[in-house]
């Protein structure tokens, strides 16, 4: 595509449980404490 | 929801449905731009002959465009579906509270201005500090509330911890023993302001605790204007000298944990913040920097006003130049929110939640008593128990007794208040670019600038949308520099 370069492809996944597994830190506990983001976390699913 | 936007030197298109980002040339940001008035349709052609003039080029051109965006559209990367979630996607049972910022100490050691723990009492009138048997009731709380969750986190805060050590290091070894043997991995944070901090507890520190978060405002008048010690006395010197010290050893083969930020407030005072985080890049060696905008009542000759916006988003881009530099030069410093785990960050659900507030999170007092969060501590209304009350529903061993829930011994009517307040009830995010980067944003923030947990606080809201186009910008610019 000449015009049009792809950086990043898609990352919002979709858990294939169906659900949230809870293992992952809260936010609060990195370096926010008094704002909030949720994007750099990692994911912590326990396969 | 596709948002295109120019930064600095960049054209780029960013869907938040799937999480994709492109880069752009003038010509086809205009294209995109005429998808986004269609909702996604192909323009027609009396729209893209309009551009043909403006950019010189041919209706060929435009209409090889148009079918590039049309296959990436086709395979779902741009004007993505939306994903469809209701309440019982975001826990495999129901909410667990399996996080907990313990405040070890009410009292402190500065007298910052800005502090929302108001230097240490929040507000309370009494300084206190945290006994071991209230801190091994938090923490039997927090093990019995997890279920079965494995991954728990403990944030000693405060006050400041460190003038309450000794507790801090029975309770690091409480965890030790008691999280292996109720299947929980317990890891540990400390959030100091590093004054106490010496090579004893520096050593303590980078054994047990996971994460380090250590509070300086930067540049040395910065830090001492918003900063001082007890009496008004400057605190820079010593600080600066003993986190310095810390980042240095944390960041050698001696330290247990890696993970660590140098982490600083700036207020309306310092709205040139990229100073301060080169200072502290520079200056004190740190890699691993966030820094915060304050959040204060309006009338504080401090706070941050939407009439700062322009300003600060300036300073934001300023701050990803230089971040990009540091990159470039083999030098990277990690800066909290311009981060976007790309191969690795969170499921789609887990952005829905946000930070977790009185669901997944909690704050306990030094007097045992339960909180959504650190920042309401205080605000009796949100009380939600007291850690005592989980020795009746524990057997000898510390595990429930058959039919007991620990959370039963929490406010129902409070938890209700924040499960209902999550980011997929909010009106406001479901138009909003950056929702599944802050997960619907700090509701302390929305209770203490607006007085609701519902209003939406329009200042932290635009401040999010510019670091996640920032942290957009960043990765475009290191794929150009192949970094």
């Amino acid at each position: 595509m000449k015009h049009i370069k792809q950086i990043q492809k898609a990352t919002v996944k979709v858990p294939s449980s169906g659900h949230a597994c809870g293992e992952c830190q809260t936010s609060c506990q990195s370096a926010c404490k008094t704002s909030c983001t949720v994007a750099n976390q990692s994911c912590e699913a326990i396969q | 929801m596709v948002h295109a936007f120019f930064m600095i030197d960049r054209h780029i298109v960013y869907d938040s449905d799937s999480g994709a980002f492109f880069e752009l040339d003038e010509i086809s940001y205009d294209v995109i731009r005429l998808y986004i008035d269609g909702k996604g349709q192909r323009p027609s052609v009396e729209l893209l002959n309009d551009s043909v003039a403006s950019h010189k080029t041919s209706i060929l051109e435009l209409q090889e465009i148009c079918d590039d965006f049309d296959s990436i559209i086709a395979e779902g990367t741009l004007f993505a579906a939306p994903i469809e979630y209701d309440y019982h996607h975001l826990y495999p049972d129901q909410p667990r509270i399996k996080a907990m910022c313990l405040h070890v100490c009410h009292d402190c050691n500065l007298r910052c201005t800005y502090c929302f723990a108001g230097t240490g009492d929040y507000g309370t009138g009494h300084r206190s500090m945290l006994s071991v048997e209230t801190g091994k009731a938090a923490i039997d709380f927090l093990i019995a509330a997890s279920g079965n969750r494995k991954h728990l986190d403990i944030d000693f805060f405060g006050g400041e911890p460190l003038m309450n050590w000794p507790v801090v290091v029975e309770l690091t070894h409480y965890c030790n023993e008691n999280g292996p043997k109720h299947g929980k991995d317990i890891r540990l944070t400390i959030t100091t302001n590093a004054l106490l901090l010496d090579a004893e507890k520096t050593a303590f520190i980078n054994k047990y605790m996971k994460n380090c978060v250590l509070s300086i405002d930067g540049r040395p008048e910065v830090h001492n204007r918003m900063r001082p010690g007890i009496g008004g006395k400057p605190s820079y010197e010593p600080i600066s000298k003993r986190i310095k010290a810390f980042v240095e050893r944390r960041r050698s083969d001696e330290s247990t944990y890696y993970e660590h930020y140098v982490r600083a407030t700036f207020t309306r005072h310092n709205l040139d913040f990229s100073e301060d985080v080169k200072h502290m890049a520079e200056s004190l060696g740190a890699n691993q920097i966030s820094v915060e905008p304050v959040v204060a009542p309006e009338d504080c000759d401090y706070s941050i006003h939407e009439s700062h916006l322009p300003a600060i988003f300036d300073e934001y881009e300023k701050l990803a130049r230089y971040l990009h530099g540091r990159r470039a030069a083999g030098e990277p410093v990690n800066f909290f929110h311009f981060n976007m785990d790309m191969s690795n960050g969170p499921c789609v659900y887990k952005r829905l939640k946000g930070c977790g507030v009185g669901a997944e999170y909690c704050a306990v007092t030094p007097e045992g008593d339960i909180y959504p969060c650190h920042q309401f501590v205080g605000v009796e209304k949100f009380l939600m128990g007291n850690v005592s009350s989980i020795h009746s529903i524990l057997d000898e061993n510390k595990h429930l007794i058959e039919g007991k829930d620990a959370t039963d011994i929490l406010d129902q009517d409070t938890l209700q208040i924040f499960y209902d307040r999550l980011m997929p009830n909010r009106e406001s995010c479901k138009t909003c670019f950056a929702r599944y980067h802050c997960g619907g944003g700090c509701a302390a923030n929305r209770y203490f600038s607006t007085g609701s947990l519902d209003e939406e606080y329009r200042v932290g809201c635009e401040l999010a949308k510019k670091r996640l186009e920032c942290s957009i910008w960043l990765s475009a610019a290191s794929a150009d520099s192949q970094i």
